[in-house]
């Protein structure tokens, strides 16, 4: 077969993004691995820092010491909140990844019904499932503490 | 919607001549309005009127053929689907499909598309190679088991939804929505066998797992075909093989012609057979 | 290599695990203003005070949860970002280098915090 040099015109990561036109789950999906990040350099961190209660009572204390203050519990709390958001989405998507909320094959008629529209309360659920969560860690965090 | 009053249009054109331009550029032409005219109907008229050079690829101008998938104001579509009184912009911009390398104007090279289908076995794989090549009768399908897989029949293979997807716009090694989809409509059809064969592919790298339900390719699909949704019931099925919950069936057997009964006398005999 | 129709699978499942246990530890060490879990935080105060974490330590519940949580939480984030990375198309080799590396550091970690677990077990005790 014919093979011809072309010009490279993959989008690369701006690809990720997109934004302008896309739609609902375009923007659900980049957060989600933003939020998926963020919670994983947390967790490592997490990991060590707590582990310095085997250590007894003076190395939890100094741990907890170092981790404190206002840029912490800001932090603390942007934490909890992508938290809610990744867990009440995460949840959407072990359905839809699944095939469960995205419905049966079915014969296209103008104008198109996708799986995106089957899923779509799914999502809008999802959202304020994870908007609700992050409200109630905000009064928790910032307002009673 | 642009300025359906205007005499006339304004289209930019994403250019690349091989032989002259070391990176693509932009071109703008006006060409005069027509009511009902298409975004492909404006390229023939910049082609006619005023550079015969412009090259893309299209064929039936009816939304069948899936030649002229390009990116439309952003968007990936047919320009032979897309009315310019529907853009919602003062200006026509037209580009080449991206995630696949530009061969020339608005010509996407697809070989890698058509590559990762073929690695998926799209056809229908069985065990009795005669029966296909000679059959003596049709294979069994219920109504509904053609509903299971019908709606992915209907692409064209424009590559709009690749162009969409935000994982290959990254990753070649991923097989991407259209070839996934393809898959999953002979996974799915009740007359095939070839579900081990193709998870050989499906289990690994090439699979439908990078997919991660951004939905661009279902929401760009002219036809309707909605690949998020056959990736996502091949997510199931993998899983549900992995976890031996999938159940395995017998691809159709050959309809038997019913031995007993008299015809019925006002049914007339078929015609006879051409090939 | 694994394939990556185990490695989902498993991700999914680990998911599911993370969503039960790290709701419950959210519950317990951030909701605990409005929800007052005196059984669970005896000294009052703060659910980090030392006393509230050495009175936790004791209850055989949360090691193992915690070793459970820790492990199923490596497994989803670790190869949450292993397909971010191979996502970005890094070539075989350099594939291979980031499996090793995820795989080392996960284990690692894994250690760490099981034997924090198992050791403040003892210690509250």
């Amino acid at each position: 077969m014919l093979r011809v040099q072309g010009f490279p015109n993959r989008l690369g990561v701006r690809g990720w993004v997109g934004g302008g036109r896309w739609g609902m789950e375009r923007y659900l999906y980049t957060l989600h691995r933003l939020t998926g990040l963020g919670l994983l350099a947390y967790f490592l961190l997490h990991i060590v820092v707590t582990a310095s209660r085997a250590l007894g009572e003076g190395a939890w204390a100094r741990a907890m010491d170092t981790v404190s203050g206002g840029v912490f519990k800001v932090g603390e709390y942007l934490v909890f909140a992508a938290f809610a958001f990744h867990a009440a989405n995460g949840i959407r998507l072990v359905l839809v990844e699944l095939g469960f909320g995205v419905g049966r094959p079915i014969e296209p008629v103008y104008p198109y019904k996708t799986s995106l529209d089957a899923q779509r309360s799914l999502a809008i659920g999802a959202l304020a499932a994870g908007a609700a969560l992050a409200i109630l860690g905000a009064v928790e965090l910032l307002v009673l503490r | 919607m642009s300025d359906a009053t205007a005499k006339e249009i304004l289209y930019r054109i994403r250019r690349f001549e091989p032989t002259r331009d070391r990176a693509p550029r932009w071109q703008a032409f006006t060409i005069p309005r027509v009511p009902g005219m298409t975004v492909l109907d404006g390229l023939w008229t910049i082609k006619q009127t005023q550079d015969a050079s412009l090259a893309w690829r299209s064929s039936c101008r009816m939304g069948i053929c899936g030649s002229c998938g390009m990116l439309i104001n952003g968007r990936a579509r047919l320009a032979c689907n897309t009315q310019v009184s529907e853009i919602d912009a003062a200006v026509i911009v037209v580009a080449p499909l991206p995630n696949f390398d530009i061969i020339r104007d608005l010509v996407p090279d697809l070989s890698p598309m058509f590559d990762a289908h073929a690695a998926l076995m799209p056809y229908l794989i069985r065990d009795d190679a005669r029966e296909q090549e000679r059959p003596t009768g049709e294979f069994s399908q219920s109504p509904q088991e053609l509903e299971r897989y019908l709606q992915f029949s209907y692409c064209i293979k424009c590559g709009c939804c690749m162009a969409a997807c935000p994982t290959y716009a990254t990753d070649p090694v991923y097989s991407g929505p259209m070839p996934l989809a393809q898959a999953q409509r002979y996974n799915a059809d009740g007359r095939d066998g070839g579900f081990l064969r193709r998870r050989a592919v499906l289990g690994g790298e090439r699979g439908p797992w990078r997919c991660h339900f951004a939905g661009e390719c279902s929401r760009v699909c002219p036809k309707g075909v909605d690949p998020a949704k056959a990736i996502q019931l091949m997510k199931r099925d993998l899983v549900w093989d992995y976890i031996r919950l999938r159940k395995e069936q017998c691809p159709a057997a050959v309809m038997s012609k019913p031995k007993a009964g008299t015809r019925r006398p006002d049914i007339p005999e078929p015609p006879p057979r051409t090939v | 290599m694994m394939r990556d129709q185990k490695l989902w699978s498993w991700h999914v499942a680990a998911g599911i695990v993370i969503l039960l246990l790290l709701g419950l530890h959210m519950t317990i060490m951030h909701l605990d203003a409005t929800l007052k879990f005196t059984s669970l935080n005896p000294a009052g105060g703060e659910p980090i005070d030392w006393a509230n974490v050495a009175a936790r330590g004791k209850m055989l519940f949360f090691p193992i949860t915690y070793v459970l949580l820790l492990s199923a939480a490596l497994f989803h984030g670790l190869y949450g970002l292993r397909n971010i990375l191979f996502e970005l198309d890094p070539g075989a080799g350099l594939k291979s280098a980031i499996s090793v590396i995820l795989i080392v550091s996960g284990l690692g970690l894994l250690v760490l915090g099981t034997w924090s677990a198992v050791a403040s077990f003892d210690l509250a005790r």
